[in-house]
C-alpha cells in the first residue's frame, strides 16, 4: 500500500504536514496554491521547505492559476503539486481537464470540508468524492486516492506522485479536515528507503521523437521543455505529433489510449486495506477518517463475537470493483458509512448486483461518524 | 524577402500544420513574422524558447512555431507560463494572448503577473473583438461599436491594455500595430531581452468579424487606419491632449528597472537554506 519499506524516525505531525513530507520525499519541487481552510498548512509548510531544497513555492492569485502554474512547472520538468479544499477544487476543474488530455503529471490535494459553497469551512466532510471523479468536463479517466491517517498522508502522497509520473495523469488525493488536522505519531522513513518513480523520458534522437505515439504501456515517453525535444502541447484533441485534429481515425485511438493506460493497470492502481475480512459475515466499506472509526467498531464487534470485517478503500477512482466483488459475495451484509449523502455507497450498490445487502450510514452535520454509531449498526446488520 | 524565407524555414513547423486557420487579411500572420524575426535577433536557441498561447485566433500561433510550444486554456496562458519560468528560469517564455483572453477571462492573471514582475514576455493581440467565436464584444471593443452580442452598440467602456499593464507594475510596456511591422520586430525583441514582465500590446484588426460589421472596410483599410491614428511616443510627448484625441501612441511606453520575481526568489532560497542551518530543521 505505502511506498515505504520500513519505519524510520518517529515524529508528531498533522496530516497536512505529513502530506508535505510525502511530497518532498517523492521529489516534489514545485508548489503553487491559494489559501483555503482546511488545506492552508500545506501551503505554509511548503513555502519554507521548498526553497530550502532549491524548489519553488508560489502563492497564486486563485486556484485556477495555481493548477495552471503546476501544469507549466511539470511540463518544464518539475514534480509539482497544489492543495486546496472544495470551492478551490471546483475552480481547478478546468485545468484538471487540460492535465488529463495533455497527459501532464501532477498531484492535487483536496482537503474536504463541508459544502456546497462556503459550507462548513472548518468541519469535516467527504462530499467531493464525485467531484473528484466527474468534476472536470468531458470523458476522462482519473486516479483518486483517500488518506485516513498521518502515516497515510506520507505514504499515499508518495504513491500519488509515483502513479502520476508513471501514467502521466493528474492524481487527486482526497484528505478531509479530520485527517488533515489530527496530530499524531508518524514514522518518516529514510529518504533512500522511499520508492520513487519518475516519468519516462525519451532517449531517441529528437528528430525521431513522436510525443504522443502509442506503446504497450499506453503512456508515451515525456519530453520536457528545454531538453531538446521540441513539441506541441495542447488542450485540443491531438494526433500523435501533438497537433490538433478533428479526424475520427485520430480522435478514437487517442481517447482509447487515454482510458487504456489506466484500465489495463487496475491491479497496480487499485488499493484497498482489508482487516478481518477472511471470515467476515458483516462488513464495513469505508475510506478517509471514517475508516478509522470503522476499524475501531469492527474490532469492538469482534470482541462481542460478531464476525465483522473492514475493507478500507485507498483508491476511490477507478473504483476498486475487482477487489471488492469477492468480499461482497462472501458477506451477509455490508455497511457503507460516509460523510455525505451516499456517494461511495452508490458505487458499492452499482457493483453489488444483488450479491449482498448494502446499508448506508450518512452523516452531514460536520462531525465525524463515531465508532459507536458504526458499531450500533454493525450489531443490527 | 529572401531573408524572411530563410527564417520561415528555420522557425516554422513544416509537418502537417499548414495552411493556417486565419482569415485572409488577418493581422496574426504579420505578428507571427515579427515574432520569428525578433526571436532570431535575440539569438536564443529554439530549445531555449517556450511559446505559450491562450485560446482564440491568436492562440493558434503556437502550433505553427518550431519551439517548445504550449496551447493552454482560455485566459490561463500566463499561469502556465509562470510555472514554466519558475521551474526552469533558463527558458525564455513568450506568451501570446488576445484581448478577450488577456483582459476578460484572464484579466486577474494578467494584472498579477505584471504585479509580480515575473520574467515573461506577454504579447497581446488587440483586435477589439472575440473573432474565433463570431464577433462578440470584448473588454477592448470601443464604446458604441457593433458586435454579435452588441447589435445596438456596445455600452461598455474599453480597457487600455497598456495602461493597465503599467499601473499593475509591468517592467516594460510597449505598443505597436500590425501596420508598423518593423517597429513590432524591435518592440518584441526588446521585450524578450527585458528582465521582468514585459508587455507588447499589438493593435490589430479583425476585418472578418469587426471591420465588416462596423463598416470599416477590409484589411487594407483597417491597416491604413492604424497608420493614420498611430503616433510615436516621442512625438506624442510634444502634442497637446486635444491633438492626441482619437490617436494611439506607439513605441516603448514604459521601461523600468523593478525587482523581478525570479531574482527575488533567489533571496528566499538563500534565506530558507540559512534558516535550516541555523536552527534544527522542522523535521
Amino acid at each position: 500500500m505505502n511506498a515505504v519499506k520500513s519505519p524510520g524516525r518517529p515524529l508528531l505531525l498533522q496530516g497536512n504536514e505529513a502530506i508535505v513530507e510525502g511530497a518532498l520525499a517523492a521529489g516534489c519541487r514545485f508548489f503553487a496554491g491559494y489559501p483555503i481552510t482546511p488545506a492552508t498548512e500545506i501551503s505554509e509548510v511548503m513555502s519554507y521547505r521548498l526553497p530550502a531544497v532549491d524548489g519553488t513555492f508560489i502563492q497564486m492569485e486563485d486556484e485556477i492559476a495555481s493548477l495552471g502554474a503546476v501544469i507549466g512547472a511539470s511540463l518544464a520538468g518539475a514534480k509539482a503539486m497544489t492543495a486546496t479544499s472544495g470551492p478551490g477544487f471546483s475552480l481547478m476543474q478546468e485545468n484538471l481537464g487540460f492535465a488529463c488530455v495533455a497527459e501532464v503529471p501532477c498531484v492535487i490535494v483536496n482537503v474536504m470540508r463541508g459544502g456546497p459553497s462556503t459550507g462548513l469551512p472548518t468541519n469535516v466532510s467527504q462530499g467531493d468524492v464525485m467531484q473528484a471523479r466527474w468534476g472536470t468536463h468531458g470523458d476522462h479517466p482519473i486516479i483518486v486516492l483517500a488518506v485516513s491517517t498521518t502515516q497515510d498522508c506520507f505514504g499515499i502522497t508518495v504513491r500519488a506522485f509515483n502513479l502520476s509520473e508513471k501514467y502521466r495523469t493528474p492524481v487527486i488525493i482526497l484528505a478531509d479536515e479530520v485527517v488533515a488536522h489530527t496530530r499524531e505519531k508518524i514514522y518518516l522513513p529514510h529518504p533512500e528507503e522511499v520508492e520513487v518513480l519518475d516519468r519516462i523520458r525519451p532517449n531517441t534522437p529528437p528528430e525521431w521523437y513522436i510525443p504522443y505515439e502509442d506503446n504497450s504501456r499506453g503512456v508515451p515517453d515525456m519530453g520536457i521543455f528545454g531538453d531538446g525535444y521540441r513539441y506541441h502541447v495542447t488542450g485540443l484533441i491531438h494526433d500523435i505529433r501533438g497537433f490538433p485534429t478533428q479526424r475520427p481515425d485520430e480522435i478514437v485511438p487517442f481517447m482509447n489510449r487515454l482510458f487504456r493506460k489506466i484500465n489495463q493497470n487496475f491491479l497496480d492502481i487499485q488499493m484497498i486495506d482489508e482487516a478481518f475480512t477472511e471470515d467476515a459475515e458483516v462488513m464495513v466499506i469505508a475510506y478517509g477518517s471514517v475508516s478509522r472509526s470503522a476499524r475501531r467498531a469492527v474490532w469492538e464487534a469482534r470482541q462481542r463475537g460478531v464476525k465483522a470485517g473492514l475493507a478500507q478503500l485507498i483508491t476511490l477512482w477507478p473504483f476498486p470493483r475487482q477487489l471488492l466483488e469477492p468480499l461482497l459475495k462472501r458477506a451477509k451484509a455490508v455497511l457503507v458509512p460516509e460523510l455525505n449523502m451516499g456517494q461511495i455507497s452508490r458505487e458499492v450498490k452499482r457493483i453489488n448486483q444483488g450479491a449482498t445487502r448494502v446499508e448506508t450510514l450518512n452523516r452531514i452535520d460536520g462531525n465525524l461518524i463515531t465508532p459507536q454509531e458504526i458499531l450500533g449498526r454493525l450489531l443490527k446488520l | 524577402m529572401a531573408e524572411d524565407t530563410k527564417l520561415v524555414h528555420k522557425y516554422l513547423r513544416h509537418d502537417k500544420k499548414f495552411p493556417h486557420v486565419w482569415c485572409p487579411g488577418c493581422g496574426n500572420g504579420i505578428l507571427l513574422g515579427a515574432l520569428i524575426r525578433a526571436i532570431d535577433r535575440t539569438g536564443f536557441e529554439k530549445d531555449q524558447v517556450v511559446i505559450v498561447s491562450g485560446i482564440g485566433c491568436s492562440g493558434r500561433i503556437s502550433v505553427y512555431m518550431d519551439f517548445n510550444t504550449l496551447h493552454t486554456t482560455h485566459g490561463r496562458a500566463l499561469t502556465f507560463a509562470t510555472g514554466i519560468k519558475l521551474a526552469n528560469p533558463k527558458l525564455q517564455v513568450i506568451v501570446i494572448m488576445g484581448d478577450g483572453d488577456a483582459t476578460a477571462i484572464g484579466g486577474n492573471h494578467f494584472i498579477h503577473a505584471a504585479r509580480r514582475n515575473i520574467n515573461l514576455t506577454a504579447i497581446i493581440v488587440n483586435n477589439n473583438i472575440y473573432g474565433m467565436t463570431g464577433g462578440q464584444y470584448s473588454p477592448t471593443t470601443p464604446y458604441g461599436a457593433l458586435a454579435a452580442t452588441a447589435l445596438y452598440g456596445n455600452i461598455e467602456q474599453a480597457f487600455s491594455i497598456s495602461e493597465l499593464a503599467m499601473m499593475a507594475g509591468a517592467g516594460m510596456v510597449a505598443r505597436g500595430t500590425i501596420y508598423h511591422a518593423s517597429l513590432l520586430d524591435d518592440l518584441i525583441e526588446r521585450a524578450i531581452l527585458k528582465r521582468g514582465f514585459s508587455v507588447v500590446e499589438v493593435i490589430s484588426h479583425c476585418n472578418t468579424q469587426y471591420g465588416r460589421r462596423n463598416k470599416l472596410g477590409g484589411a487594407v483599410e483597417m491597416m491604413r487606419h492604424q497608420k493614420e491614428i498611430a503616433v510615436r511616443v516621442e512625438k506624442a510627448r510634444t502634442m497637446t491632449e486635444e491633438e492626441l484625441k482619437g490617436k494611439i501612441t506607439i513605441g516603448i511606453l514604459a521601461d523600468r528597472d523593478l525587482p523581478n520575481y525570479t531574482q527575488e526568489y533567489k533571496k528566499i532560497r538563500d534565506a530558507a537554506k540559512l534558516a535550516l542551518q541555523r536552527v534544527s530543521p522542522p523535521i
